[in-house]
């Protein structure tokens, strides 16, 4: 085997193979060629570096140096300046990343030290080679399990004893939905990974499954063994084909390495995945309507209780979990709970991946500590405010989230401290607005997704969500009518209370933040309205 | 390919419905699935009609009406929309002369509006088939329009 000096790193996404990676790819083996020298210089595809917007990503590694806006025409000189000469090229934009926290790295942008878990894999290896996943430490946990042989009762306990919460929003104790599923009579038992990443400003599932989509197969495999699963079965949106793509061919790899199928590493477990490409219905996130729509149905969230956990995919009992969620067990399994507890808060062990987008300089993706300050999140990681404009809001956790004002820019991002001032974590999205933003208008946008999104089921959201857009939308034509403001927020408040699933009921989030902390907005909208 | 050749490729289990819409609608030239899809996949799976055509309407990415030959999404979500979707959409429906639901005359182009596309970090976006376009303006939709006429 041959020992190569330098590895270049081409990260491959939705954003840089639109920006022509593939490309530059093809340039740089061409270029290597006739230089002689690619028994010297390997050129990988990674995963994602969670950076967007900056085009074709070069990583020139050990160097740890990162150009962006990397064209086909800048290949040449990259090949001899840097590879062949080892000087960085100037005239590009370039940055040297921290790789972990214990390397000092820039203090500001998404280039510096960041935690990583369950996104450690994704920018360094090739996410569509078993051996290098391997070689990173992939399947280590799952491994450890078999080959110690530990009862599945342990691993559950292993899983509480971490504090893991469910990443998906809710924030529910991980182990526990284990246990309830593991202990809930009836023979056949199932898996299911929640990949129906639709929450608007959020695309963390994505990039985990692009960037290593080994680890939510080791993780699934973990999960089918401690609750009893031989099955599981991951629903990803229809709309990430790279998603679909690389975890289908990941699972091919795993079968052929016998790391699922029959007797995995002989240890007498079997565990079969498969994937279900969704169809594009927001509402089959809800956890009971992603169940309706395995089963080849509509998306029709169901009645609860009785919960998945009892009476799951084919009224079996089910344990459905987010991606992230997933993506940190091997983690756990391979290094323990008590490593997994020493990150984040007492309350909220271990990372979030958050997505900072909207009006800031580096739009992309962050994992950092759970209970990282707000203020952080957007001034460390996201560059602060872009063109230095002044913050107003930052909208938290998605469509069905919370508008947050600058007072509590301070806050700590954990499930508790959000929830103890009126804010969500929900799926980590951190969409900023600036000064020229206006509220109403967000909520407007935000009333038109619920009205589109709403599956129609019960009459509560069915009617709740359109009403409310009606409101919005003539508040927003600056024809606002007295008591608007008071109306929408009791429909709204009617729905959180009757609807039958947190499609209906969150849509009091965002209304009830937006009048609250942005009462002057609305009044003012009203205003102009009587003025006219 | 033709549908009963797809429909063979599945298992007659009533949860291969959605696989099987998906792949006789990629597999169509119009981007739909038409009355005689539905009830084929009704007749192989052994459901009722009704309950084909309820699953095939519930879902956004299943079209019940041929589409051209390019699909446009535009992303209207809250992200899209703070970064000036609604910008973007009046200029496609400017260049395309068409609405919301609509296909060209030429039958080249259906314009369609979707929830969060999962890549706001280059809002707006739209998605043309499987390409995403990202950090849209106004001023570079008549160029990808164009773009996508000269490569027919």
């Amino acid at each position: 085997m041959s020992v190569f000096r330098t590895h270049v790193l081409l990260p491959v996404d939705v954003g840089t193979a639109q920006a022509g990676v593939f490309e530059v790819k093809r340039r740089l083996e061409k270029e290597l060629s006739v230089r002689q020298m690619l028994d010297e210089v390997k050129v990988l595809e990674s995963g994602t570096v969670g950076i967007v917007g900056k085009g074709v990503i070069l990583a020139v590694y050990p160097d740890r140096m990162y150009y962006f806006n990397v064209r086909e025409a800048d290949v040449p000189r990259i090949v001899d300046e840097h590879l062949l000469k080892g000087r960085v090229v100037a005239g590009l934009d370039h940055a040297a990343i921290a790789v972990s926290p214990s390397v000092p790295g820039p203090k500001v942008g998404l280039t510096r030290a960041q935690r990583r878990i369950v996104l450690d894999k994704a920018w360094t290896v090739d996410p569509e080679n078993i051996d290098e996943i391997i070689a990173a430490g992939g399947y280590r946990g799952l491994e450890r399990i078999l080959r110690e042989a530990l009862p599945p009762e342990a691993v559950i306990e292993e899983i509480k004893k971490s504090g893991l919460r469910g990443r998906g929003g809710a924030g529910f104790p991980t182990g526990m939905k284990w246990e309830f599923t593991r202990k809930a009579a009836g023979g056949e038992k199932y898996i299911v990974c929640n990949a129906d990443e639709g929450e608007p400003g959020t695309f963390k599932d994505r990039l985990i499954l692009e960037g290593d989509p080994h680890r939510l197969i080791e993780a699934m495999a973990v999960a089918g063994y401690a609750i009893g699963a031989g099955r599981g079965f991951v629903y990803i949106r229809g709309e990430y084909r790279l998603s679909i793509d690389r975890l289908q061919k990941a699972i091919a790899q795993a079968r052929q390495y016998g790391l699922l199928g029959n007797n995995i590493l002989e240890s007498g477990f079997s565990f079969e995945l498969e994937i279900r490409k969704g169809a594009g219905a927001y509402v089959c996130g809800e956890e009971t309507a992603l169940i309706e729509s395995l089963e080849g149905k509509r998306g029709n969230p169901r009645v609860k209780p009785p919960y998945p956990v009892t009476h799951g995919l084919w009224q079996k009992p089910t344990a459905v979990n987010n991606v992230e969620t997933l993506a940190n067990v091997p983690g756990i399994m391979a290094n323990g709970a008590d490593w997994f507890r020493r990150i984040g808060t007492d309350k909220c062990p271990g990372t979030k991946v958050f997505t900072v987008l909207g009006h800031v300089e580096y739009p992309g993706l962050v994992e950092t500590d759970m209970g990282t300050p707000l203020r952080e999140i957007i001034f460390g990681f996201g560059g602060g405010v872009k063109g230095g404009r002044k913050f107003k809001a930052a909208l938290l956790g998605g469509a069905a989230g919370v508008f947050v004002p600058e007072k509590l820019l301070d806050v700590k991002m954990d499930f508790e401290s959000l929830k103890e001032n009126k804010a969500v974590l929900g799926s980590g999205a951190v969409l900023v607005m600036d000064e020229t933003a206006s509220v109403v208008e967000m909520l407007f946008s935000i009333a038109k997704f619920f009205a589109h999104e709403s599956c129609g089921q019960c009459v509560p959201c069915r009617v709740g969500t359109r009403q409310i857009l009606d409101i919005a939308w003539r508040i927003r034509q600056g024809h606002g009518r007295a008591g608007d403001a008071e109306t929408m927020l009791q429909l709204a408040e009617t729905m959180f209370k009757t609807s039958l699933c947190p499609l209906g009921q969150s849509l009091v989030m965002p209304v009830r933040s937006a009048l609250e902390n942005f009462a002057e907005e609305f009044a003012l909208a009203a205003g102009q309205a009587g003025k006219a | 390919m033709k549908p009963e050749k797809i429909l063979k490729r599945y298992g007659r289990s009533g949860d291969n419905l959605l696989a099987i819409l998906h792949d006789i609608q990629d597999a169509s030239p119009e981007h739909y699935l038409s009355d005689a899809d539905l009830r084929s996949a009704a007749d192989y799976l052994r459901l009722p009609y009704s309950f084909v055509h309820g699953v095939a309407s519930f879902y956004t990415m299943y079209s019940l009406k041929p589409r051209g030959r390019n699909l446009i999404r535009v992303c209207q979500s809250p992200p899209c929309h703070l970064l000036g979707s609604s910008t973007i959409s009046r200029e496609l429906i400017k260049v395309l002369g068409v609405g919301f639901g609509e296909t060209t005359a030429d039958r080249l182009f259906t314009l369609e509006m979707t929830s969060c596309l999962g890549v706001c970090g280059v809002a707006p976006a739209m998605m043309v088939n499987d390409r995403v376009y990202g950090n849209l303006t106004a001023e570079r939709i008549a160029g990808i329009i164009d773009d996508l006429r000269r490569a027919q």
